[in-house]
């Protein structure tokens, strides 16, 4: 070699050292550094709002100036619920017990009128007619409460503060071997300060225990007594396009007691009787009536409604997020772009030669993507459901009360939601190397599901559900505001906003969705020549 | 090592049925423009992408500084590259471009500025890379290479779509680039964009160096200097340098082309002879003809036959 012979150039002192820290902040600069993505991001947050906003501005359940929707009761944790029944009562003071014989349970049902006929009655017990005993903590709708019971077909139970739920040992009244006037079946509720206990006997004898439980802050005096309620008859409408509504026409039922026995203090020398009702939710069949009638020990008592969450009528929270899917479609494009831009141009050879340990390269664009669709989504679904409670509030129609727990699960869930199907956008992506290819396929993956199976429900419900359990689609599930429960017949479609896994397994599926996307993406990324 | 900065060894790389790089080695010094020449197809730019660990060799390896290039922390601080002139992304500006891959080295905005004005790129940087001529991205490549401050430079057909003024521009930049200790290699399929600024040349064709040598040492190298000689006397002109040795050929009208003896000799010759003469002119065999000699071989596109190279 004939180069002249010369020291090499050292530059100065390195200042810093290599850090995931410039790794973000390289990848911060980019996103924000092109306004296309800025513009996207900030358009599905204005779309999901408004389409908040859309919905309850054309909500007509109200009236302009009050409200005309029915009154929906909030139980103890702050949920809606559903309390209505008919309630013979007397005040007990302090502790004591009401032990009591059932005899019977029978219900009648009223089939609305139908293009084949008119409106008619037919005797029969809802699965969910109830009938038992009952200490409430206070007079009005939602107070917490304690309740032992037969039911249609679903045994003997303890239930409390409308979700609790236990079966006891008993059959209901509609099953094979259940209360009858020759096999009565015998119920008993202790109350000992705060602590109601329930028991379950064949015989009056030999008691069982079914549960205990603790209503907190119960006051000294309660009213306890004897209940019988019944909700309306429910049929499963599979979803169609013409919607998925559930048709609930009225029943009633109405039970035998006897050899009401009590202990401890009841200071009231007679029985008062109640109805305690819900609007929509306590509908008598018609010739149907409520009341009781006291004869030679017995007591016959009907009623209609139901002890249990959820309600008819109001808004749920996730109706206002119904618009997400718009602008998640926005998300996804600046989340595919994110890096198949890179791809397009040959920019990756510059990330990539800035950055040689390629893994973290990937982690850096989906922390950056994922913290920014985060924050739209948070603030997208915030400002959703803030303004539409206020539209709806102010057209006079009926909020879903919600517990506050739930609504953050929502707004919070939502925006994980956003941000994780525009992290799975970058790993589809990284692994396609394609916008437009990689764009189809999330939308296709994503969303298409969804409308299918939620938003037009085109599918009959088994394919609806089925889809929303394999797809990634089933990260909606997150924005279920209304639980689904055992104890509640209803029409429980994805039309209706109840999806077929539970919030945080639905949401689980996408994440799975998006980490395997991820690791897929890391390991060609790693692999294949850039 | 000593100062040599890059440091490829016995490189090998198919892609599908094409043997891209079969056993390039070579090594880049330190202070000099070192040009990377041959004809398109060569692997030029596949050695390139193997020695920034963007593309995995079959065999070989890389080395910077006598590390290997995944081992660098802050890569832009130890090599500086331009590879493809048009990888960004058109609609984030020259300025925002720099700017994130600044951060990508912990680097800052000052940063940026030094080497947007280094690059003579202070009207642009603040509008959309989309809208540069091909001359001003490779302008923005250059100041990213220059980012890190690095002591290697490596540029892949810096001269592609610039104009005359910036080819000079360029020359004289790598030029004082080199002058400051740093290693320069710059690749080009003409070898005419390399002349006066390389002083040393790494030859390839067909994936293989086929010379690895100063410019100086490849012009000795060349073919023997020709000389033409304008005589009145061409007969006895032409017997005089025969007899000296020379290979002479007549191409009419009194002109003769006469190799094998030097212009001097030549002089001196027909001056002993009283041989008359009006014009002794010497033609050196430029580069481009060395190159093209070399790498007759290696060309595996050409439209034509190539020119004699003597």
């Amino acid at each position: 070699m004939t180069a002249p012979t010369m020291t090499p150039y050292r530059p100065g002192p390195a200042a810093g050292h290599d850090s995931f820290a410039h790794l973000l902040r390289a990848e911060w600069t980019k996103f924000r550094t092109v306004r296309g993505w800025v513009i996207a991001v900030i358009v599905a947050t204005l779309v999901t709002i408004l389409l908040g906003v859309y919905g309850g501005a054309r909500s007509q359940d109200g009236c302009v100036g009050g409200p005309c929707h029915p009154f929906i009761a909030v139980g103890p944790a702050g949920e809606a619920v559903t309390d209505a029944f008919y309630f013979v009562h007397r005040p007990l003071t302090a502790d004591g017990s009401i032990t009591v014989r059932v005899t019977a349970l029978t219900g009648v049902i009223e089939t609305a009128e139908t293009p084949q006929g008119p409106a008619r009655t037919r005797p029969g017990l809802e699965p969910w007619s109830k009938a038992g005993l009952i200490i409430t903590a206070g007079p009005s709708q939602g107070s917490g409460y304690a309740a032992v019971m037969v039911t249609g077909r679903h045994g003997t139970r303890m239930q409390w503060n409308y979700t609790g739920d236990t079966p006891g040992p008993g059959k209901g009244a509609g099953e094979a071997g259940g209360v009858s006037a020759g096999s009565p079946r015998w119920l008993r509720l202790t109350r000992a300060g705060d602590v109601v206990t329930s028991y379950d006997s064949a015989d009056g004898i030999r008691w069982t225990e079914i549960g205990t439980v603790s209503l907190p802050g119960l006051a000294s005096t309660v009213q306890a007594g004897l209940f019988v309620t019944s909700p309306q008859y429910v049929q499963q409408v599979s979803q169609q396009i013409s919607g998925g509504t559930q048709s609930g026409d009225p029943t009633d039922a109405t039970a035998a007691f006897a050899r009401v026995t009590l202990q401890g203090r009841w200071p009231a020398s007679t029985w008062t009787g109640t109805a305690v009702s819900g609007g929509r939710n306590s509908q008598y069949p018609t010739g149907s009536e409520a009341g009781y009638r006291q004869a030679d020990g017995t007591f016959t008592v009907t009623g209609s409604g139901d002890i249990a969450p959820g309600a008819v009528g109001g808004t749920p929270v996730n109706q206002e997020l119904a618009g997400l899917f718009i602008g998640l479609i926005a998300v996804v494009v600046a989340g595919a772009l994110f890096i198949t831009a890179e791809y397009r141009r040959g920019m990756i050879r510059l990330t990539l030669a800035a950055s040689p340990r390629r893994g973290r390269v990937l982690a850096a664009k989906a922390l950056i993507l994922g913290g920014i669709t985060f924050a739209a989504g948070l603030i997208g679904a915030a400002g959703a459901v803030w303004a539409g409670n206020r539209l709806l509030v102010r057209n006079g129609s009926a909020i879903d009360p919600a517990t506050a727990l739930t609504e953050i699960r929502v707004i919070a869930g939502t925006a994980v939601l956003v941000a994780v199907c525009a992290v799975f956008a970058l790993g589809v992506g990284a692994i396609l190397r394609h916008g437009a290819g990689t764009v189809t396929v999330v939308i296709t993956a994503i969303i298409l599901p969804y409308l299918l199976a939620a938003a037009f429900p085109v599918l009959p419900a088994g394919a609806a559900d089925w889809l929303l359990r394999v797809t990634p689609a089933a990260g909606f599930a997150i924005q279920q505001a209304v639980p689904q429960y055992p104890q509640v017949a209803g029409s429980y479609a994805p039309f209706n906003g109840y999806f077929p896994l539970a919030p945080w397994a639905g949401l689980a599926v996408l994440c799975a969705y998006a980490a395997v996307a991820l690791a897929l993406a890391t390991f060609l990324l790693r692999r294949r020549d850039a | 090592m000593s100062d040599a900065t890059i440091e490829v060894a016995g490189l090998r790389k198919r892609f599908g049925s094409t043997l891209a790089l079969d056993g390039m080695t070579f090594t880049v010094a330190a202070g000099q423009v070192t040009g990377f020449v041959g004809p398109n197809g060569a692997g030029k730019s596949t050695t390139m992408r193997v020695i920034l660990g963007l593309d995995a060799p079959d065999a070989g390896h890389t080395l910077i500084g006598g590390r290997p290039y995944q081992d660098l922390r802050r890569p832009l601080t130890q090599v500086g590259a331009l590879l493809d002139a048009a990888a960004l992304q058109p609609s984030r500006t020259g300025r925002n471009h720099l700017l994130w891959l600044a951060h990508s080295q912990g680097l800052g905005p000052r940063r940026v500025d030094e080497v947007i004005a280094q690059s003579g790129l202070e009207q642009a940087a603040r509008r959309k890379a989309g809208g540069y001529s091909l001359g001003m991205r490779q302008r923005l490549g250059i100041a990213a290479a220059l980012l890190g401050d690095p002591p290697v430079l490596m540029l892949d057909e810096p001269f592609n779509g610039m104009d005359p003024e910036g080819i000079v521009w360029m020359r004289g930049f790598l030029a004082s680039l080199a002058a400051e200790g740093r290693a320069v290699l710059v690749s080009s399929h003409l070898m005419s964009e390399l002349q006066e600024v390389a002083s040393h040349l790494v030859i390839v064709g067909r994936g293989q160096v086929i010379a690895d040598t100063s410019v100086a040492d490849l012009l000795a190298s060349a073919s023997a200097d020709r000389v033409t000689v304008r005589t009145s006397a061409r007969w006895d002109a032409a017997t005089v340098l025969g007899d000296a040795g020379a290979t002479v050929a007549d191409l009419g009208s009194g002109i003769l082309t006469v190799s094998g003896l030097s212009a001097e000799r030549i002089v001196a010759l027909l001056g002993e002879s009283k041989l008359p003469f009006s014009e002794v002119m010497t033609h050196r065999a430029s580069l481009e003809e060395a190159y093209l000699e070399l790498t007759r071989d290696a060309v595996d596109y050409r439209a034509e036959p190539a020119r004699g190279a003597a």
